[in-house]
């Protein structure tokens, strides 16, 4: 039995899709299915939900590294089987929900996270920070202009009281994308940390041959800065190729994806770039995109000094100057753009104003505005 | 694989928040690997350049996804990452596991792999990071046979859908995310596991119009549930959020001191539509003009609830900005049923029109989104046989250059110049 080399298509399984989600249930999810009434969060981190039977779920939330190993989902085992009758759930934001069915199951389990180290800090809800949603970085991706999970340590050990506590207008989402393709969408985020190159691709013209289809790298470009070309290789021979016209390259890679023969990742070249005040809720105003107010921060590992400071900047003016239940790009269009960049002395510089396509839609078009120290 | 000295990693040793260079440290003990993941990652610290080459193509038989290639560039220096593919593993609805499903998918990624993994990946899939291709068949066939589980989505293909926590353990959900997610997975297999899309596809499930799984800023067909008739409304539990017994929004707010409850000022004054009232001791609101942003139930979870006669709405088209721009998804279907009993075919039969549509006329690489703006919202209002209905679009056009069609026009298109000339001369 077993998988057999020399036999691989033997009663092989296929298309059978994931687990059914309701035999990973503990018994007070599995009784009170959609007879939930209300829930309170009676303390950072923690979560009563009431339900019609009368029972409660108690749910403790932790926050968690995206990259973890399986040493620490064996811990987070030992402690499910201790405290959770072996049920525990991961949420949309890489936190992890430890549930019980009574109160006074709450202390004992929250005593034995904080037991281990600072492994399950225990936050992530209400009027606070929750962990940064995140892609990959330098630990297991190609294109990436940053590092993911040693920036999001940097910013969250910067931010963790605010992960522990409710203390601002309203939640502050934050996520990082390493790169354009944004794995983690994070265009509609309160906070985006967004990896960007700043160089046009490379081609080398000794592999392109065997990697690329021309075509298909000259149709990735949205500029149509990459064209066919003839060029020599390093061997001395004339070959079919193509070359980039620097100065229509917005740098956002599409190109390399294609072709791997197009690198464009440069350690002076790439960096962060911040964008603010989008968010996906519907609550009382639209969803909104985030828009970029810093157009780059240099790498800087293994703390990213400077992106940690301008993350922590942004948050705190905003939990400082914003109305309860306002998020911050809420906040920043009741205050006006202008009055963001100068609440939080970020200077706007021209890199602020769009010039791609459907620009003309966030340009100002009303005599409306407000005088701040940006008009001499 | 020799310990590797990681001078800069170590920093990230430092500080409240899990660190996941200890956390690879650990892990190195078992699986020596890691001592190459974190080696690797060292340099990448000190050059501020990423070491891994352009992805490959690997899989398992019969499948074009769910597996990424991943091949160090400095094979020699790191072998133990020489070889470091990623395998996409389709996560439960909702992220509940047991443990021994959990210990299980654990053995599993020690005997194959790294033992490092994404819980979760950004998609929704459990990801297990760092095998080589020889692991691969092996793997899968303890995947599907031990552990009756299954690959998820990568490439142009469905990708595995996701969804928030729903009626399992939120009292706003408007229909069963957790059912749908699971049914469409389910339904949609070999969309899932054999490519032939123009671009990827996504489907994401959120109960109410909250959306925690962010499905109107990521997938492609957003299912966000919301309800037809009144608010529910518990008045004496009203007058308990007035007189502060109740805290605000659930005590999200608990933290800080905000001054005393005022509904006034913080659901009435705030609520977008401005569709509510006190009148005497009575929270009165005028369903007609709600547009259920959801602001009141959340500031008083006690108090109001969503109505009973519940749905979704489906929008499409969302993503991020590669390479048109980002969008957000398009408001396509202002309220449908979702019903487990009818195994979805009301959604089914409007995801197929899309799907039958953008093989045909979207370009490779084209997520549906751009294929809408690019053929315009009225071309696929009739693809998809809808009536227009103002709820589409946030205000009407603002040019004249309509695209008339000729049976609009009396007569038609076709004319004769020279009979035109008899009146009107050169
Ligand atoms: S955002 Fe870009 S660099 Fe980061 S993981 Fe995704 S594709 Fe890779
Ligand atoms: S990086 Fe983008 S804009 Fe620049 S050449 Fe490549 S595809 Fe074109
Ligand atoms: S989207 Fe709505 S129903 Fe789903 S978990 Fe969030 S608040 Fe609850
Ligand atoms: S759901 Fe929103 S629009 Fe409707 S009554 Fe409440 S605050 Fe007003």
């Amino acid at each position: 039995m077993g998988y057999d080399p020399a036999n691989p298509m033997v009663d092989r399984i296929t298309d059978i899709g994931p687990p059914h989600f309701e035999q990973f249930f503990p018994p007070v999810i599995k009784n009170n299915y959609g007879k939930w009434l209300y829930h309170e969060i009676t303390q950072p981190g923690v979560l009563m939900h009431k339900s019609e039977t009368g029972d409660e779920c108690w749910t403790v939330r932790i926050g968690a590294a995206r990259l973890v190993s399986i040493e620490y989902i064996r811990e987070i085992c030992e402690i499910a089987d201790k405290h959770c009758e072996g049920s525990v759930r991961w949420t949309t934001r890489n936190n992890v929900e430890f549930m019980v069915d009574a109160k006074d199951k709450v202390k004992p389990l929250m005593d034995d996270l904080a037991s281990r180290s600072n492994k399950f800090p225990v936050g992530g809800t209400g009027a606070g920070m929750t962990s940064i949603v995140h892609t990959q970085g330098w630990v297991h991706c190609h294109t990436p202009a940053t590092d993911a999970s040693g920036v999001v340590k940097a910013v969250m050990d910067e931010l963790f009281d605010y992960f522990t506590s409710h203390t601002m207008p309203a939640q502050v989402r934050v996520a990082l994308a390493c790169c354009l393709n944004m794995c983690g969408a994070v265009h509609a985020s309160d906070v985006a940390i967004l990896g960007i190159h700043r160089k046009p691709p490379m081609v080398d013209h000794d592999a392109i041959a065997g990697l690329c289809e021309l075509p298909l790298a000259i149709a990735s470009c949205p500029l149509g800065a990459v064209s066919p070309t003839k060029a020599t290789n390093s061997k001395g021979v004339e070959v079919k190729s193509v070359k980039v016209k620097n100065e229509r390259c917005m740098f956002c890679g599409n190109c390399y994806t294609m072709c791997p023969a197009m690198p464009l990742s440069d350690p002076d070249g790439d960096g962060i770039a911040i964008l603010v005040g989008g968010k996906v809720s519907n609550r009382i105003s639209y969803p909104k995109f985030s828009k970029l107010v810093i157009p780059f921060l240099p790498n800087t590992p293994p703390r990213w000094p400077e992106t940690v400071a301008a993350v922590k900047n942004i948050i705190d003016t905003y939990a400082k100057d914003a109305r309860k239940y306002e998020r911050i790009g809420d906040w920043a269009e009741r205050i006006g753009w202008e009055k963001f960049f100068e609440k939080t002395g970020i200077p706007f510089t021209i890199h602020c104003i769009d010039d791609y396509r459907l620009a003309y839609d966030t340009w100002r078009t009303t005599t409306q505005f407000k005088f701040t120290s940006h008009i001499k | 694989m020799a310990k590797r000295d990681t001078p800069l990693l170590d920093e990230l040793e430092k500080g409240p928040w899990p660190s996941f260079v200890t956390d690879l440290k650990r892990q190195a003990e078992k699986k020596p690997e890691c001592w190459d993941i974190l080696g690797q990652l060292e340099l990448s610290y000190h050059d501020r350049i990423t070491h891994w080459k352009h992805g490959g193509i690997v899989g398992v038989f019969g499948y074009g996804g769910g597996i990424v290639g991943r091949y160090s560039d400095l094979p020699k220096e790191f072998p133990g990452v020489a070889h470091f593919h990623t395998i996409r593993v389709n996560q439960p609805s909702s992220k509940f596991y047991n443990t021994a499903k959990l210990r299980a998918l654990c053995d599993l990624w020690e005997k194959h792999g790294s033992g490092m993994t994404n819980f979760h990946g950004s998609t929704g899939d459990l990801i297990l990071l760092g095998t080589t291709t020889d692991h691969l068949e092996p793997l899968f066939y303890e995947l599907t046979h031990e552990l009756h589980q299954d690959l998820g989505g990568s490439g142009s293909n469905l990708r595995s859908p996701a969804c928030c926590i729903g009626k399992a353990r939120c009292e706003w959900s408007c229909f069963d995310t957790q059912a749908a997610c699971h049914g469409l997975t389910m339904h949609y297999q070999d969309e899932l596991h054999r490519p032939a899309f123009p671009y990827k596809f996504k489907f994401k499930f959120s109960g109410c119009p909250n959306d925690c799984v962010a499905a109107l800023a990521r997938s492609d067909f957003a299912v966000i549930g919301t309800w037809k008739d009144d608010i529910r409304i518990d008045q004496a539990a009203v007058q308990s959020y007035i007189k502060g017994e109740f805290p605000s929004n659930g005590g999200a707010h608990s933290g800080r001191d905000w001054g005393p409850f005022d509904i006034q000022k913080e659901v009435i004054g705030l609520c977008p539509t401005e569709c509510m009232w006190m009148e005497g001791d009575e929270l009165k609101i005028d369903t007609s003009e709600c547009t259920r942003c959801m602001h009141c139930i959340n500031v008083m979870p006690r108090a109001l609830r969503p109505g009973v006669e519940t749905g979704a709405t489906v929008n499409v088209g969302a993503k991020a900005p590669i390479l048109e721009g980002a969008q957000f998804a398009t408001l396509t279907i202002p309220f449908i049923k979702v019903d487990p009993e009818s195994e979805f075919e009301e959604l089914i039969e409007q995801i197929e029109k899309i799907w039958d549509w953008w093989m045909e006329i979207g370009k490779n690489r084209e997520r549906v989104g751009e294929t809408i703006q690019r053929v315009g919202l009225p071309t696929f209002m009739k693809i998809m046989e809808l009536e227009p209905i103002p709820q589409m679009v946030r205000e009407p056009r603002s040019n004249p250059y309509i695209f008339w069609q000729e049976d609009e026009v009396p007569g038609g298109f076709e004319r004769d110049v020279r009979e035109f000339r008899k009146k009107h001369a050169q």
